[in-house]
């Protein structure tokens, strides 16, 4: 049945689109934790540069990182010419390169939720958890972590569905080609320029539910957990 | 295993400079105003500020010194903070298991039951920390951090954040885990009937300076120090249950220098005691008084006469059977009866008084 | 879920979709995609081979060409970018030729609005008209050349009454909303449908004396694998008989 509502075509760059939301939520979530800790918890100097560089992808228009990243990863550019040395092919045009854009697009909206919820966690239950014969790692594991969790919780969200709505960034250093780079924003463009809006209107409407459904589960599941944790 | 220390921590209001080596047992009390340095006492002991110039030892482990700086995961001490501070993510049982846990089992001195018992907490295991009141709270505070098998308990006025119900309902929980436990303990408060209640030793802070430093009964009555001008001042009698009265509701204590009697305690006998003294309820009489309702008389000799704040007032400082017991009177009594140091006399102290 | 099968599904969310040796890939110029689209089944059903279609703006799609983008060929909506590849070694040389001539029409989507001769220019009805950004659209430029032989450019930048779409899609639209009272657009989206309707409205073909011929060239790129196969795309795109007139039918010239 979903077969005869979308198009072949139409289902690839939906499973792309899936597919890079989840990957890129999942590699986001790993490398934006140690980050996000890192700069709510820091103190050197270094931290208002890191900050200002992390939440450069909100301010960039989308097209420009695409730009330079096309630049960078191409087979031209420094990166793409260490992976040909290396026999590897290089990032652009392929799902690599847009798992690799949309990191660097989504990560702010992950590291600045996280870093906000490691803050808010205070140093008094880490103090607390020293006393009490907990190493660093462990403190952070134990108790930052699962204190901290509506922040992972918002940033996934956010990443899932900004990655989701992607385009410029897409575009650029994916190229558009279907079953490969296209997804369903892009497919979503592409009719509209030919004027099938009526498959235009079917993916929209189908992504536009999925980022709202999501979104409902998650806040709904937060809320639960909210009224608990009124920490002194 | 005693602590010692010599810091000089600057902060921006005072500077704390302080040299002191507390006692192996019992409870040491950091007395105070607020703003006089005690909380960061507390810290830079406990490892969790990093005064840059200190030195702090316990037992024979050098916890920082110029060349060393132990992280406070590392240092076997527990520490009460003011707000309980329990974890929320946990319920009353995992947050008393943190710390267990991370005990080796062949170094844990005290098992989750017994701490359990020891501050009432049997039925609350499964609650949440917020569901609990204050003191509550404060109790499962108190028994985690035992159950991490700290050889120092450190406590930052543990009771200050708590109304009075709940302070109430702490306090004889600490009164119990005085007798029972063999570590020393540092109690930071502002609070002189607290420190009453339960340091064996105080030392007595000033803007980050240590005034004065002694065994409890020694520091709240002598004369130069702040303690013994309180409106509260009084003396600490330590005695042991000799004899229970159920006719009178009456428990009989033996102190140095005579017998007592207060409200009946179910406790057995042999058992000690602490007994609270506020000055402004003991009178002085020069011969034994007869036919009084008064019947807490003991016999004593006058150690000095000193200046109150009131200055119809004098403090008197009477040694019963070794230790001081102070007085409040008039000074109009002082001359008519020609106390003086060396005098001797009996010290009356109403019964209702002593029953709390 | 058992170790295998989490590396299968690993492995299917990682991989992409294998090229085959049937597919050519094939970059357009987003205004000619519709017609492409058109044109994919018929080649393969006389080639057997498929079109993998990429589409975007002719300035994007010439970056990524240049960046090393894996495509064969290379149909762009102008003829500027297809001869700088070719001078920078990026197009195979003889390669290029004009696939598709277009043409501009003056549109509005009300009937009645724009009559045969163009007058609704010298109308002081007109408060808004559309077009493409002449500095990067050949028909945004055309446009321009249009109103400045008819001497209203000038007079309308003053008045404020231009407004520069990004594409000659977005002008259709402003003018189809009716945001905009007319829209120089292509012919070829004239010929398009909306969901299977024809577009209304009313138009005008300026004569091509006012402007530049806006010719839409292709090239095989050198970077291409499949050489062959994508010069044999080329020959029936610029040849056949049936790839001529569905280029026609969608509302381009093509060189005689």
């Amino acid at each position: 049945m979903i077969a005869n509502f979308f198009s072949a075509a139409d289902l690839a760059a939906l499973w792309i689109s899936v597919k890079l939301a989840v990957i890129t939520v999942a590699c986001l979530l790993l490398l934006a934790t140690p980050l996000a800790w890192w700069l709510a918890s820091g103190r050197s100097k270094a931290r208002i540069v890191v900050e200002a560089v992390t939440a450069l992808p909100l301010v960039l228009p989308p097209t420009v990182l695409g730009f330079y990243l096309l630049l960078l990863l191409g087979p031209y550019g420094p990166v793409g010419r260490l992976m040909l040395s290396l026999g590897l092919a290089p990032l652009s045009f392929s799902f690599g390169g847009l798992v690799v854009g949309s990191i660097l697009y989504s990560m702010p909206f992950v590291v600045q939720p996280l870093q906000n919820a490691f803050q808010s966690v205070g140093t008094r239950m880490l103090e607390v958890a020293a006393t009490l014969g907990a190493p660093p790692l462990d403190r952070f594991m134990s108790v930052a972590l699962p204190l901290a969790r509506r922040g992972f919780v918002t940033g996934g969200v956010l990443a899932f569905a900004h990655t989701l709505g992607e385009f410029g960034v897409v575009l650029m250093i994916g190229g558009n080609i279907p079953g490969r780079t296209q997804t369903a924003a892009i497919a979503i463009f592409n009719h509209v320029e030919v004027l099938d809006y009526a498959s235009a209107q079917r993916l929209s409407l189908t992504l536009l539910i999925a980022c709202f459904t999501l979104l409902l589960i998650v806040y709904a599941t937060n809320r639960g957990a909210r009224r608990e944790w009124v920490t002194p | 295993m005693s602590l010692s220390l010599d810091l000089d921590v600057p902060r921006r209001d005072f500077r704390l400079q302080l040299r002191l080596t507390t006692p192996s047992t019992g409870i040491t009390a950091l007395f105070g105003r607020s703003g006089s340095g005690k909380t960061t006492l507390l810290r830079c002991i406990a490892g969790l500020e990093r005064a840059a110039r200190a030195t702090v030892r316990f037992n024979d482990e050098i916890w920082q010194d110029a060349t060393q700086f132990v992280p406070t995961h590392r240092r076997r001490l527990g520490f009460v903070f003011q707000e309980a501070s329990l974890f929320p993510h946990l319920n009353v049982k995992a947050n008393l298991e943190y710390g267990l846990r991370r005990v080796p089992a062949a170094q844990r001195l005290i098992k989750l039951d017994d701490a359990v018992s020891l501050l009432s907490l049997t039925h609350m295991l499964e609650r949440q920390p917020h569901q609990l009141s204050g003191g509550q709270q404060q109790r499962v505070a108190l028994a985690r951090a035992l159950l991490a098998s700290p050889q120092l308990l450190l406590m930052d006025e543990p009771l200050s954040n708590l109304d009075i119900a709940s302070r109430n309902d702490v306090l004889p929980h600490l009164e119990r885990l005085h007798d029972q436990l063999s570590i020393p303990i540092v109690y930071v408060s502002h609070e002189v009937n607290e420190v009453m209640r339960v340091a064996d030793h105080v030392a007595l802070l000033e803007s980050g300076n240590l005034v004065a430093f002694g065994d409890i009964q020694d520091m709240l009555t002598r004369p130069d120090l702040p303690l013994a001008h309180l409106d509260q001042a009084g003396s600490v009698l330590e005695g042991v249950i000799a004899e229970h009265d159920s006719r009178f509701h009456l428990s009989y204590v033996d102190v140095p220098g005579g017998r007592l009697a207060i409200s009946l305690r179910s406790v057995p006998l042999g058992r000690p005691v602490r007994i609270l003294v506020e000055a402004r309820d003991v009178s002085l009489a020069l011969s034994p008084p007869q036919h009084s309702s008064i019947t807490n008389i003991l016999p004593g000799r006058v150690l000095d006469v000193s200046e109150d704040r009131d200055p119809a007032q004098r403090l008197i400082r009477v040694d019963v059977g070794g230790k001081p017991l102070m007085a409040r009177i008039t000074a109009r009594s002082v001359q008519q009866l020609k106390i003086a140091p060396g005098v001797p006399l009996y010290a009356q102290i109403k019964s209702i008084a002593l029953m709390d | 879920m058992t170790r295998e099968r989490s590396w299968l599904w690993l492995w299917l969310l990682l991989s992409s979709v294998p090229a085959s040796a049937d597919e050519i890939n094939v970059a357009v110029a987003a205004n000619f995609l519709g017609t492409l689209q058109q044109l994919a089944p018929a080649f393969q059903q006389a080639s057997g081979q498929q079109l993998v279609i990429s589409a975007g703006s002719s300035g994007q799609l010439y970056a990524q060409i240049k960046q090393g983008a894996p495509f064969d060929v290379f149909l762009s909506a102008d003829s500027e970018r297809p001869k700088l590849l070719e001078t920078e070694g990026l197009g195979v040389a003889g390669s290029r030729f004009t696939y598709a001539i277009g043409t501009l029409v003056l549109w509005s989507a009300r009937p009645g609005v724009v009559d045969a001769d163009g007058n609704i220019l010298r109308s002081a009805n007109l408060r808004l008209i559309a077009i493409a950004d002449p500095k990067n659209a050949p028909y945004g430029l055309a446009a321009q050349q249009v109103l400045t032989a008819l001497r209203v450019w000038d007079q309308f930048n003053r008045d404020h009454r231009i407004s520069m779409a990004e594409n000659i899609n977005q002008a259709w639209q402003f003018a189809a909303t009716g945001n905009a009272d007319v829209a120089f657009i292509a012919r070829s989206q004239l010929a398009a449908s909306v969901d299977g309707k024809a577009i209304g409205g009313s138009s005008w073909e300026p004569p091509q004396s006012l402007y530049s011929e806006i010719d839409q060239d292709g090239l095989v790129l050198t970077r291409s694998a499949k050489r062959a196969a994508a010069e044999s795309f080329m020959r029936w795109l610029r040849a056949d008989s049936h790839a001529i007139a569905l280029i026609k039918a969608a509302g381009y010239r093509v060189r005689e």
